[in-house]
């Protein structure tokens, strides 16, 4: 049964490995999320991009031999579908929520498409920094593997927290969300931030797509995202629009859909499947549990009309 | 008069923009003729009799979940929640079926369709539930919800509910080769077309000659001038949530009844997603949920042919769907622009 020689304990060590490993796609798909809708505009297409990102990454990789040359391309892939929907919503009277949703299924489908030819080969996956050489326990050694886009993407959450609030360009992308009539008084295109925020948004949400195929789970297939960056963006209305509160929220977020996994690893195979929603019931129990229909969100971009 | 024109124009315009983009990716990507293609296409969802009775077999679940999305929009409500209820009806009737599979046979569809129809009904209403009264974004909460469908799914088959003997693929006991729904006589297509289709009328129906129908439009264009007109917009939210739900989990129960005989994970092959985009392409009327629904069950049906004979990966018939989808949006744009001079836009 218990092959770890851990006990019980291997459950919370596995967990937090899952937090370390799992997490590191939500937190780039909602910083990148966060930042599109401190702007003013919703991404549901994210799925699609995320998707996009492994296949470009895996591809590229593959051809290239190098896994961080396929970083950046699923970042220019993200740019570009970013672009895309931003390009579309701003046209008059078209709905970013249904949007997103055609982008999503489009991304997903051209994803599936192109990346046919990859499903087989093995590309070269991204290194990482082995923080457990202290430890004698392997479990413990391999817990503490990370990702080295596990720590840019901590710092990018910090970044852009600050950014947000101290630079001028920050003021402007808070300026489009909050209200356009502000924006227009200073001189800025609302069209303009937000077409950079969700392209640069798209962008984000690419790595995190290569982070699936190049590091964990480390392979391309159509079944790699199970609804990440959906959850994402579920993830950031929890964060209250703070990308520093999306970090938390994600390691959470990578902590629960370990549980099941961690629990099997300890002989605990009841239920595998039951556990296999918690990240799926957590996002929703901690929605119902902080959404209130008297009063708009705290923190909630003014301009996004999604969430009101 | 122009107003009707462009409901037809504008809708052509995007689809012949559609195949244009994918005859593109065709072209330059797979190296593929793209007249072929879209020759094999047609061949393959309305060439003879038997594709067409193929598409049509596709046709009757996108019609059901369809309606999962397009009576709640109605509201203003976005529900993409198809999938879920799908499932979760699917399992439920699977499992009603197996729990009274000894009544007779008409007695265990009805008893099916009711489980899966309620399980469904329930499943999205409480998407707009959470909305009405907790304001939880139902867009998102009904996507996790349908990730939650096909977990307790995949619990119910490995776990609760499994045949022992099926192997390869963990499937709920069979409901019985005497208690499938048959098909419709002179065809091999199955009951759930019709369902499909006397659903929609029914709806059309309820919504253009019903004062309930005409609260709900009221509902959705304005839902302040409702409240002040003494409209329970909650109860409404329910109903058409809980209505379209059971129309999405009515779809589980077909594909239980009528195809596979058994609840089993091919139940999430997409159709629900595929409803999503019908109910916008028909711009959410019930009337035009047919035809749409035969045309993508008919680009779905092509899927194989294109695979089979231009050795084109499956997924090129839902690339070419994620293009209609984006462009008929994108075209929304156009509408009241297309026949007035330029200053107006």
């Amino acid at each position: 049964m218990d092959d770890t020689g851990l006990g019980i304990w291997g459950v919370p060590l596995a967990m937090l490995a899952g937090a370390i490993r799992v997490s590191t796609p939500f937190i780039f798909v909602s910083i990148g999320e966060c930042l599109t809708e401190r702007s003013g505009r919703i991404n549901l297409g994210l799925e699609g991009t995320l998707v996009m990102g492994a296949m470009s990454a895996y591809g590229t990789a593959l051809a290239s031999g190098s896994p961080w040359l396929g970083v950046l391309v699923a970042a220019l892939v993200g740019l570009l579908l970013g672009a895309l929907h931003a390009g579309i919503c701003q046209l008059p009277r078209v709905n970013d929520v249904a949007t997103g949703i055609g982008l999503m299924l489009f991304g997903t489908g051209l994803a599936f498409f192109l990346g046919k030819p990859f499903i087989q080969p093995k590309a070269p996956n991204l290194g990482a920094i082995d923080l457990g050489w202290w430890s004698g326990i392997p479990q413990v050694r391999q817990a503490l593997q990370v990702n080295y886009l596990f720590v840019i993407g901590i710092v990018l959450a910090f970044a852009l927290a600050w950014a947000l609030k101290n630079t001028r360009w920050g003021l402007i992308v808070r300026l489009a969300g909050e209200s356009v009539d502000a924006a227009l008084a200073i001189g800025a295109s609302v069209n303009r931030v937000r077409l950079i925020a969700t392209s640069i948004g798209g962008a984000f949400a690419g790595v995190g797509g290569a982070f699936l195929s190049l590091y964990y789970p480390g392979s391309w297939n159509e079944g790699l995202s199970s609804g990440q960056g959906l959850m994402a963006v579920a993830l950031v209305i929890f964060a209250r629009w703070d990308p520093v509160r999306c970090l938390w929220a994600s390691l959470l977020f990578g902590a629960a859909g370990a549980i099941s996994p961690a629990l099997q690893s300890v002989g605990v195979t009841q239920g595998y499947y039951l556990f296999s929603a918690a990240p799926y019931v957590l996002t929703l129990a901690l929605m119902i549990a902080t959404c209130s229909p008297e009063r708009s969100l705290r923190g909630a971009p003014g301009e996004l009309g999604a969430v009101k | 008069m122009s107003q009707a024109l462009e409901r037809i124009v504008v809708p052509i315009l995007a689809l012949l923009a559609s195949a244009v983009l994918f005859g593109l990716l065709l072209a330059i990507y797979a190296q593929v003729d793209p007249l072929e293609a879209f020759a094999l296409m047609y061949q393959g969802a309305f060439g003879s009799w038997f594709s067409w009775q193929n598409t049509l077999t596709r046709a009757a679940p996108l019609i059901l979940t369809a309606l999962c999305t397009a009576l709640p929009a109605r509201l203003g409500l976005v529900i993409i929640g198809n999938e879920g209820a799908l499932v979760a009806g699917g399992v439920a009737a699977a499992a009603a079926g197996v729990a009274v599979a000894s009544a007779p046979p008409l007695v265990v569809q009805v008893t099916m369709a009711l489980a899966a129809m309620a399980v469904g009904g329930a499943w999205i209403a409480l998407a707009g539930g959470l909305r009405q009264w907790r304001g939880v974004n139902e867009t998102i909460s009904s996507l996790l919800l349908t990730y939650i469908a096909i977990a307790l799914m995949n619990h119910f088959v490995e776990g609760p509910l499994r045949d022992p003997s099926s192997l390869n693929k963990p499937s709920t006991f069979p409901i019985g080769d005497a208690n499938m729904l048959g098909t419709i006589p002179g065809t091999d297509v199955h009951w759930g077309l019709v369902y499909g289709i006397v659903a929609c009328l029914a709806i059309y129906v309820f919504q253009r000659f019903t004062t309930w129908g005409f609260a709900m439009e009221v509902i959705g264009g304005n839902p302040k001038t409702a409240r002040m007109m003494g409209l329970d917009v909650g109860r409404y939210v329910l109903l058409a949530c809980a209505a379209g739900g059971a129309a999405a989990g009515l779809a589980g129960m077909v594909e239980v009844a009528a195809v596979h005989g058994r609840a089993n994970a091919s139940l999430a092959v997409g159709y629900g997603y595929s409803g999503i985009l019908v109910a916008f392409l028909a711009r959410h009327h019930p009337l035009a949920i047919v035809p749409v629904a035969i045309l993508l069950g008919g680009i779905g049906a092509s899927g194989g042919l294109l695979q089979r004979r231009l050795d084109l990966p499956d997924a090129a018939v839902v690339v070419l769907q994620g293009i209609i989808f984006v462009a008929i949006l994108a075209s929304e744009t156009f509408y009241g622009r297309l026949w007035k001079p330029k200053a107006a836009a």
